[in-house]
């Protein structure tokens, strides 16, 4: 990784409030279209494993549906036939004693369209879709944008285009 | 941990800066509510990892896709997606999408040691066209090659056969669905007579018991393991066995977790074959009416260069496909010497287990459902482990109804639809016909309305042996699309990058970024991806479905479509076409490869307007009719009346795909079989309708080792694999922020005591080294993936660490798929 991408890309929490903060980085200009680990020849030296974010802080959604990724450490949770240590603190149950967010409702419906009265079976392996996050900076920037962004256009006074 | 008024504090203090150091918008209200300003389009498309084929909605405003979600009306994936599928909306948006081609140049012209420097299109096609020439000029049609996929869409797929082995008379035409799922697709055909699973994923929910067969569901095909997982939590009888050479995290689902010696399952299959003969569980009246039994060839090499060792000392390398029929008693007796104590001696499994699993199969009442993908597939003997898997649903019976049969789960979102069905095989024609076959040619000229005996009889070049022949300077023009291959290929460093960068040849790349492959290249394309054109895929379960272009490439990338068909506007039938097919077909004279085959009548029959105005149709704008439409069609009519039906091609635009057949606007879930199956006669029961005599071929084959094995030097088998958060390579994946993060490098994954016996530990900088080569990474010991001592496991999604320099270029020698899952290697402190 080249150093002042890393710099550029450690500075942004600070400076980008959370509204933006789910929409990737803004434009860093590149002057060859390969990044630095596209070498067939050359070996790069691995980098230490990162370790995972585990602040516990929210990370806002790209949009609506995005399933949130996971702010705390998840080491040895186990999900077997027999238990499941996520649910231990995100079903509906638990979550007062442990101030845990319930798994979204979404989540008690099975395949056809009916709510249960608890977790549907199909959404029992939470690491499908909800990820940790280490510490690890992207190589390649991402200038996706969400909704909000497009449609609360900075003193636009009304003028769409 | 931050408590809450902390938080909220911390919250107003962000707020308060972001306000006086960043403007807030002035409608930010606006947004909290959804009103007119926030009104999106919503458009169905399936999704562009796997082969599963998950249905997803799209929205987009403003040119640009802005959310996505699960289809509720997907029947695949009934508004589930996993942790990829959920990022899709970001997919098309890496920073660094190529826009415009880039050409090595020096001094202003295309010099092989070149920088990559931006041109138009016109001059990229301009060089690629005069190399093109050069080539067929000094050594004809066999020195040209393409190697494509099962990402194409459909319409990609077709445009490149007609181009390939019409317009350029070659065969050489593979996709990287060699490199996945070849051993399946040969034994299809070698048992049934036909591509493509019998079954369909309603099976899921009908099922008594799963066997995945080296497969990882959880990760590789997160959505069906939703399905399975529901039918297993749901339903206490439900059993699920899983078979692995290392512990993944489907193991988290099994009753009978299985970890076997590598390469062993071939043994193990032999084994439940001989205790169901044994215990009188065969399906005696099935088998009678149903099936033939064929002794195979053993001893048939491992795919590797001819002059191998290995090659040379195994003998029946020449003519590994070779069989011959035998009955049942013969059967019986070739599998008797696989005994529970053989079996577990050799494949280090309990005998206990052995039998557990046997008893899914051999046990009449038990519904069971057989699942694999690479892990038969990428086996020296993938074709041998498919075929004996169909061997123990055949002998009970257990096949083509609902929660009974074997299914080939697939990796690429069109390798049926596109590779298989589409037929951009190297031995392929559309709907399962076979280039050395003269009718099936004669009927594809007569089909696209070409000469006769234009259409070249030869088998092309397979991956592994492009590769080999790039280097070796025989195949010379190289056009790679839609895939990854300098990062895929095994053995890369001594057998795939010589051949790119060999100075003889001219190499190709069509991307949407710049991979590793693209790098070593000497000409990059630009390419559009996903919604950024209308598209078409076949999933695993025979599946077609369909979506429209919904937003626009950027700068000047374009489709792999339009890329095909305008290349081919710079060809005259004169320029690549026989004298002697020409003086015969005089009116055939002076044209251009885009007119006889792109303007031939039937692919430009559809108008312009046959478009929906709903959405914009790039090529279809460009080429002035209805591109996809055509192409759709005139492909169509390949498979129409026996057995491949598609339905008409705007009924996909509504539907969220039909499973073919489809005949009379019906879709067919489980085919040979009477009462779901059109094509199978009432009173008939089951037809294998593929072969003439309607049977199914039972085949006995013994267990053979893998080409190599760990040894003093090299003392650790090699598995490479997926993760679930990265699909392929990658090159779409890692530049998602929130799937980079989280699983930003390939680790190499080992036993704790292997780690400690070579004085590592979780975290130490390593080398992995092969007899082919090495790469650097870090242990890791406490992840996802538990190998047992022996074993270990390295992705290989992560383009900084390419694990296929160490991999071995070893094949199935039927299916010429590589064994990305054997072989051996050392552990040395970086």
């Amino acid at each position: 990784m080249r150093p002042h991408h890393l710099a550029a890309l450690a500075a942004l929490p600070f400076l980008v409030p959370a509204v933006l903060s789910a929409q990737g980085t803004p434009a860093l200009r590149l002057d060859s279209p390969f990044r630095p680990p596209v070498n067939f020849v050359e070996q790069n030296p691995a980098p230490p494993i990162p370790p995972d974010v585990t602040d516990d802080r929210r990370v806002a959604r790209n949009y609506p549906e995005q399933p949130p990724v996971i702010p705390h450490n998840v080491r040895d949770y186990q999900i077997t036939l027999n238990n499941n240590q996520c649910l231990t603190c995100h079903s509906r149950r638990f979550t007062e004693a442990v101030q845990a967010p319930m798994v979204s409702i979404t989540h008690y419906v099975d395949r056809e369209g009916q709510t249960l009265g608890a977790v549907s079976p199909r959404r029992y392996f939470c690491m499908q879709c909800h990820v940790p996050q280490t510490t690890a900076q992207p190589i390649v920037p991402n200038t996706f944008k969400d909704l909000d962004s497009l449609v609360s256009r900075p003193s636009d006074r009304g003028d769409r285009r | 941990m931050l408590d809450r008024r902390d938080f909220i504090k911390a919250q107003a203090v962000a707020a308060a800066a972001a306000a006086g150091g960043i403007s807030l918008p002035a409608a930010a209200q606006s947004s909290l509510v959804a009103g007119e300003d926030t009104a999106l389009k919503w458009s169905k498309a399936p999704c562009r990892f796997c082969g599963t084929g998950c249905g997803v909605m799209v929205a987009t405003k403003d040119n640009r896709v802005v959310a996505t979600h699960g289809d509720m009306q997907a029947e695949v994936n009934r508004g589930l997606n996993c942790v990829k599928g959920y990022f899709l909306s970001k997919i098309m948006y890496g920073e660094d999408r190529l826009t415009q081609p880039l050409l090595r140049m020096r001094d202003g012209q295309y010099h092989k040691e070149g920088e990559f420097q931006p041109v138009s299109w016109d001059r990229a096609f301009d060089e690629m066209a005069r190399q093109w020439k050069r080539v067929l000029k000094e050594k004809g049609p066999e020195a040209v090659g393409m190697f494509g996929s099962g990402q194409w869409t459909i319409w990609e797929g077709y445009a490149a056969t007609k181009l390939m082995r019409a317009g350029f008379r070659t065969n050489n035409l593979d996709p990287n669905a060699r490199h996945c799922m070849a051993s399946a697709a040969v034994a299809f055909i070698r048992t049934f007579g036909m591509d493509e699973p019998m079954g369909c994923y309603d099976d899921f929910e009908n099922a008594d018991a799963f066997v995945l067969w080296g497969s990882n569901m959880a990760e590789m095909h997160p959505i069906l393991w939703t399905r399975v997982t529901d039918r297993r939590l749901a339903h206490q009888h439900v059993k699920v066995a899983v078979l692995s050479t290392f512990e993944h995290r489907s193991f988290e689902l099994a009753d009978i977790p299985m970890i076997f010696t590598p390469g062993t399952d071939l043994a193990i299959l032999n084994f439940i074959a001989n205790h169901i003969i044994q215990t009188n569980r065969v399906n005696r009246e099935f088998v009678e009416k149903h099936c033939n039994f064929r002794l195979g060839q053993k001893d048939i090499g491992y795919g590797l260069r001819p002059e191998n060792v290995l090659e040379v000392r195994a003998a029946n390398a020449k003519d590994p496909t070779d069989s011959k029929p035998i009955d049942f008693d013969a059967f019986a007796k070739f599998v008797s010497t696989y005994t529970a104590d053989y079996t577990a001696e050799l494949t280090g499994v309990p005998k206990e287990r052995l039998t557990a699993l046997a008893e899914l199969y051999a046990d009449p009442k038990t519904k069971v459902m057989s699942l694999w993908t690479m892990g038969f597939n990428q086996h020296v003997r993938g074709v041998w482990a498919n075929h004996m898997v169909y061997n123990i649903h055949l002998l009970t019976g257990k096949i083509s109804q609902p929660g009974n049969g074997p299914f080939s789960l697939t990796g690429q979102p069109s390798a049926c639809g596109t590779a298989r069905e589409v037929g951009t095989f190297a031995h392929r024609l559309p709907a399962d016909m076979q280039v050395t076959n003269p009718t099936h040619r004669a009927h594809a000229e007569e089909a696209w309305k070409l000469p006769k005996d234009l259409l070249p009889g030869k088998i092309g070049y397979h991956a592994v042996l492009m590769d080999r022949m790039l280097k070796d300077g025989k195949l010379n023009a190289y056009w790679i699309m839609v895939n990854n291959n300098l990062q895929a290929a095994p053995n890369s460093a001594n057998e795939t990058y010589p051949g790119y960068r060999n100075p003889d040849n001219f190499i190709v790349v069509s991307d949407a970024y710049p991979t590793v492959t693209a790098s070593a290249a000497d000409l990059i394309l630009p390419a559009a991806m996903w919604v950024e054109k209308e598209g078409a895929y076949g999933n695993a379960e025979r599946r077609t479905h369909f979506w429209h272009q919904l937003v626009t490439a950027p700068g000047e990338a374009r489709s792999d479509l339009w890329q095909l068909m305008e290349f081919s506007k710079r060809f005259t039938t004169d320029e690549v076409w026989p004298a002697a097919v020409l003086d015969a077909n005089p009116s055939y004279r002076g044209k251009t490869l885009f007119d006889v085959l792109y303007r031939n009548g039937t692919v430009d029959r559809f108008p312009l307007s046959d478009v929906d105005q709903d959405y914009a149709n790039d090529e279809a704008k460009h080429f002035g009719f209805y591109v996809q439409k055509g192409l759709f069609e005139e492909y169509a009519d390949f498979g129409r009346g026996h057995g491949h039906d598609l339905a008409p091609f705007d009924t996909y635009h509504q539907v969220r795909g039909l499973r073919w057949p489809v005949v009379d606007g019906k879709e067919t879930r489980w085919r040979y079989r009477e009462g779901y199956d059109p094509f199978v006669k009432t009173g008939e029961d089951v037809r294998f309708y593929g072969n003439p005599d309607g049977k199914a071929n039972v085949f006995a084959f013994p267990y053979e080792p893998p080409a190599e094995a760990p040894d003093h030097d090299f003392d650790l088998w090699l598995v490479t694999g997926r993760v679930l958060e990265h699909w392929h390579s990658g090159s779409m994946t890692m530049r998602v922020p929130e799937l980079y993060k989280a699983m930003p490098m390939a680790l190499v994954f080992m036993h704790p005591d292997d780690a400690k016996a070579r004085g590592l530990r979780r975290g130490s900088e390593v080398k992995v080294v092969s007899r082919r080569g090495e790469m650097l990474t870090r242990v890791e010991t406490r992840g996802r993936n538990k190998p047992p001592r022996g074993v270990v496991f390295v992705p290989w999604f992560d383009s900084a660490r390419l694990i296929n320099k160490c991999t071995l270029d070893a094949t199935d020698p039927i299916s010429k798929q590589t064994d990305f899952k054997k072989c051996a290697v050392k552990i040395v402190a970086a």
